[in-house]
């Protein structure tokens, strides 16, 4: 067995200790103490449907060491649907049916919030370069670009605040 | 008031409230909010991993295979190989829902001694964690000695081929004959022949396989699993050798499907380890596991000659098509017969000739995939109909309105066709809707193209399809749903939803639609075909029917006047000329309830039953109904790179009714990208039958960056036999994609690839030969 430890991470917000052996990737450590927002698509780097944020960067679960966030922060899908505050992104792609199978969708909206963080006016350009290491293959993508300039509009007029 | 909801007439002038409007689908929130659970993300309290072995190698012999070594590892449950089933065999056959005999095609489910494709299953193992379940894997021992394989289809058929399926590789042969061809081609002007081929391609669907099996105490073998097919409980029941009600398959909220998760995937193998264990399993393939691991979009070598009059009207067809089935033949015989049925496409041509085979090689076996070798047709016929028209200098519009089938006219196999065909209406508001040419500059250069398409909905009608729906109202007056139907992620569980609202007055949010339990939920068949709408859609129809009839009928007792006053909506009862006089469905449930009225009913619907067409001739009906439309495309093609950039994608589809026409631009719009893919970029490739392209970094499907500006244009004739006049969309907003593509760069450069997918090399090839030529 590879050596394990525990390790203190904010996830969504909260303080949590993660046990993961030392070479376990985040993906599988997320999934393992309950995260099963964080989905599986192909464990290279290929998909993006494992992206989550570290310290509000988006990155690809399926390539990070568990150990590596330690004493970091980490936000999944779960974190943006705050009770209080859902973020403006999930009414929008509720509105929009930008939701198919849905595989593709907690690793999108992390991307895109990250990008609106960046971008708050963001062109199809800028959406288009920022969703292009999250594979769909439901949606072609059209209602989720619309979505994605709706919620940047929502977030714009002040929508959404903590 | 009674109905808050603007109003919506369609062409029958008959008030919907809540079809065709584009709700929010039942299944939306938990998916935006990451509360679904999919199939992988179920576990259970001492739950086995489990992990297949499969051969590196296309063709061979397995001369040895020790797992003593895998077996002494600590944490390792169990190791199957082909001695420890030595009388089971694997079902590769159509999943029948009706007990029909079904073709001899049964496999071997794990290698005894030949192996015959690329990844072909050695062994399962459980074990105690993933990490123990990898180890023992590479400890597992074997010698394969390579065997000489075959790998086209055209050295498959050749005298002395090495035999991958007895007795000659020929695993399917379809015929058509219609009227007199050598007449036909006596009364062209033109004869234009020309061979297209297509490629194979992956779904790549971003769930992979996966699932979790469990033995209950009554013995039942549970599976909870991603599929478009939760009645494999049978198939799967038979390799096991125990009754069918002793298998139970559950679905899940499936992460994608597009045919991938039509035919059996990691089932048998949970069921297999589940038995031999007696512990949870969880099978979860990796992308490269799916890769290698299920059926794949067959390639087809597709030859048109086509007889042709000056002014453009078809008079002969002859059709020859190949199909690689590969090495198992799993649902081959079907996809052949929807290409050669498809192959006229939707043209009136009263003399027709069709002979088609697909034949074994050592390559991955292909089965099933949106489009379903209709798709495969189109790319052929719709790119023919550009050539014909730029041979006899016709305008390529004008060819095809010429030749468009109206609604009456026969198929190629004599079926007549009695709804609406808009063919024309669709390719007309197609091609406005792409709007005013995008300017061209320097070497790049813009060209358009179309494609019109038939595509049925609806299986083989010598199937005798069925589905069954159960819907009840509680006490409360809230709505439950139940059917077997599986959600692939078009909304197919949703739109039940949508119906059962509409025919009982109440809102989408106040149904519940429970589906996919194949112990559960009354059956419904499959989820392919682009049948789930038409099919579910309808026994949940008629469910809601009869129910309403019986809560019409007992308002109208309690509210004094006769049934045919007496509405449903907003969650009441109404008189319709005097709407005040109303009772909610809540009283109306719970009196009813007290009163001893039945609250639910189940429906069985039945598509149209016939026999198989003739074989000889292939005349007869072939499937319930088509669905008619058009995919028009610009496009822009840098003439020095070879890049293709598609600027501009609109589909044009008469799907009879939407049901909810958000979920229905969703299919269009995913229809065009994977279009797109098919068209320009997907590939996999096979070297002696070993796949070499298994991960999303090598096989490239489009991407956010790829994504032009699509447009979707639904038309309604309400003509088709789903639900309100329904047709369908799955399979029809993907097939006439690729070869618009494909017309609108052979427009640009003016000169065609008549090879998918349309590469840079490809193009840059072409033009230099055109220029040679010139
Ligand atoms: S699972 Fe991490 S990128 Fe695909
Ligand atoms: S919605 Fe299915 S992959 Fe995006």
């Amino acid at each position: 067995m590879s050596l394990e430890k525990a390790i203190s991470v904010e996830i969504n917000g909260i303080d949590r200790e993660l046990t993961a052996p030392a070479n376990e990737t985040l993906l599988d450590c997320l999934r393992r103490h309950g995260h099963f927002e964080v989905k599986s698509g192909c464990e290279k780097g290929d998909c993006g449907a494992c992206a989550v944020q570290i310290d509000g960067e988006p990155v690809d679960s399926c390539l990070t060491l568990a150990w590596t966030v330690e004493g970091r922060s980490v936000t999944t899908l779960e974190g943006l649907n705050d009770a209080e505050n859902p973020h403006p992104l999930i009414a929008a792609f509720l509105e929009h049916g930008s939701v198919q199978c849905g595989y593709c969708t907690p690793g999108i909206m992390i991307a895109a919030e990250a990008m609106l963080r960046e971008k708050p006016d963001p062109t199809n350009e800028d959406i288009a370069i920022a969703l292009s290491g999250n594979l769909c293959r439901c949606t072609g993508y059209t209602k989720i670009f619309t979505a994605v300039k709706q919620a940047a509009g929502v977030l714009r007029q002040g929508g959404g605040d903590d | 008031m009674t109905d808050q909801t603007t109003a919506r007439h369609t062409e029958a002038n008959v008030v919907l409230r809540q079809v065709g409007k584009p709700l929010e689908r039942t299944d939306a929130e938990g998916k935006a909010t990451g509360r679904t659970r999919y199939a992988g993300d179920y576990t259970m309290p001492g739950m086995l991993h489990a992990k297949v072995l499969r051969s590196d190698i296309a063709s061979g012999k397995l001369k040895r295979l020790d797992a003593s070594k895998a077996r002494a590892l600590p944490g390792v449950t169990a190791i199957l190989t082909a001695e420890d089933l030595p009388d089971r065999l694997a079902a590769t056959d159509m999943p029948g829902q009706t007990g029909q005999k079904r073709a001899a095609t049964d496999r071997q489910i794990l290698v005894r001694e030949i192996i015959r494709h690329h990844g072909e299953p050695l062994a399962l193992i459980a074990a105690e964690t993933p990490a123990i379940a990898d180890k023992a894997h590479d400890l597992i021992e074997y010698e394969i000695e390579p065997l000489p394989g075959v790998y086209e289809t055209s050295a498959a058929l050749q005298a002395g081929a090495p035999v991958v399926t007895e007795p000659d590789n020929i695993v399917g042969e379809h015929k058509i004959r219609k009227g007199d061809t050598e007449k036909g081609f006596a009364e062209a002007d033109h004869i234009i022949e020309n061979t297209f081929h297509t490629q194979f391609i992956e779904h790549a669907f971003l769930e992979p396989e996966v699932g979790l099996a469990w033995v209950d105490e009554n013995g039942v073998i549970n599976i909870r699993m991603s599929t478009q097919v939760i009645e494999h409980f049978r198939f799967i029941a038979d390799a096991m050798g125990v009754p069918h009600n002793k298998v139970r398959i559950l679905g899940a909220m499936v992460g994608g499907g597009f045919g991938g998760k039509e035919d059996i995937t990691v089932e048998l193998y949970l069921a297999l380890l589940a038995q031999a264990t007696r512990r949870p399993v969880r099978l979860a393939y990796t992308r490269e596991d799916s890769f290698v691991g299920h059926g794949k979009r067959h390639p087809f070598d597709i030859t048109h000659k086509t007889g042709v009059t000056k002014d453009g009207k078809i008079t002969a067809l002859e059709v020859t098509i190949r199909a690689d089935s590969g090495a198992y033949v799993f649902l081959s015989p079907y996809v052949l017969l929807y290409c050669a049925v498809a192959a006229p496409g939707p043209y009136r041509i009263d003399n027709v000739k069709i002979d088609s085979k697909a034949i074994a090689t050592n390559n991955m076996y292909t089965s099933a995939f949106r489009g379903f070798g209709a798709a495969q047709a189109c790319v052929a016929y719709e790119a023919q109909m550009d050539e014909i028209a730029k041979a006899i200098s016709i305008d390529r519009f004008e060819l095809r309105r010429h030749n468009f089938m109206r609604t009456g006219d026969k198929t190629a196999t004599g079926q007549t066709v009695e709804s609406a065909i808009w063919s024309d209406k669709c390719m007309t508001q197609a091609l406005a809707a792409l709007g005013e040419p995008t300017n061209a500059e320097g070497p790049v250069k813009v060209g358009r193209g179309v494609a019109t398409y038939q595509q049925s909905y609806g299986r083989i009608t010598w199937f005798h399809d069925t589905a069954e729906a159960w819907v009840g109202i509680e006490v409360d007056g809230t709505v439950i749903v139940r059917s077997g139907v599986t959600d692939i992620g078009a909304g197919q569980a949703s739109a039940l939803g949508q119906i059962a609202a509409e025919l009982l007055g109440v809102g989408l949010d106040d149904v519940v639609v429970y589906n996919s339990d194949s112990a559960v939920t009354p059956l419904a068949g499959t989820t392919t075909a682009t049948r789930a709408l038409y099919m579910t859609g309808r026994a949940a129809h008629k469910a809601s029917e009869i129910l309403r009839g019986r809560l019409v009928e007992f308002a109208a007792s309690e509210l004094g006047v006769r049934p045919e006053d007496v509405d449903l909506a907003n969650g009441q009862a109404f008189v319709i000329d005097n709407p005040e006089s109303a009772m909610s469905l809540k009283d109306l449930a719970a009196r009813g309830a007290s009163e001893g009225l039945q609250r639910s009913e189940l429906a069985m619907f039945r598509a149209p039953f016939t026999d198989p067409i003739d074989e000889e001739t292939g005349q007869g009906p072939v499937f319930p109904d088509f669905t008619y439309g058009c995919h028009a495309v610009e496009v822009a093609v840098d003439t020095e790179t070879g890049e293709v950039t598609v600027l501009k994608s609109v589909g044009a589809h008469d799907i009879g009714q939407a049901i909810n026409p958000q979920a229905v631009e969703g299919q269009i719009e995913g229809g065009a990208l994977m279009g797109q893919g098919y068209a320009l970029s997907e590939e996999l490739i096979y070297q002696e039958g070993k796949l070499v392209s298994p991960s999303f970094s090598e096989y490239l499907i489009p991407t956010s960056m790829d994504m032009p500006e699509i447009k979707s244009i639904i038309l309604e004739s309400r003509s088709g036999l789903g639900p309100f006049g329904a047709k369908g969309i799955g399979e029809p907003s993907l097939t006439p994609v690729a070869p618009a593509i494909a017309n609108a760069i052979a427009d640009a450069i003016g000169t065609r690839v008549f090879d998918l997918p349309i590469t840079p090399e490809k193009i840059v090839r072409a033009l230099r030969e055109a220029d040679e030529n010139a």
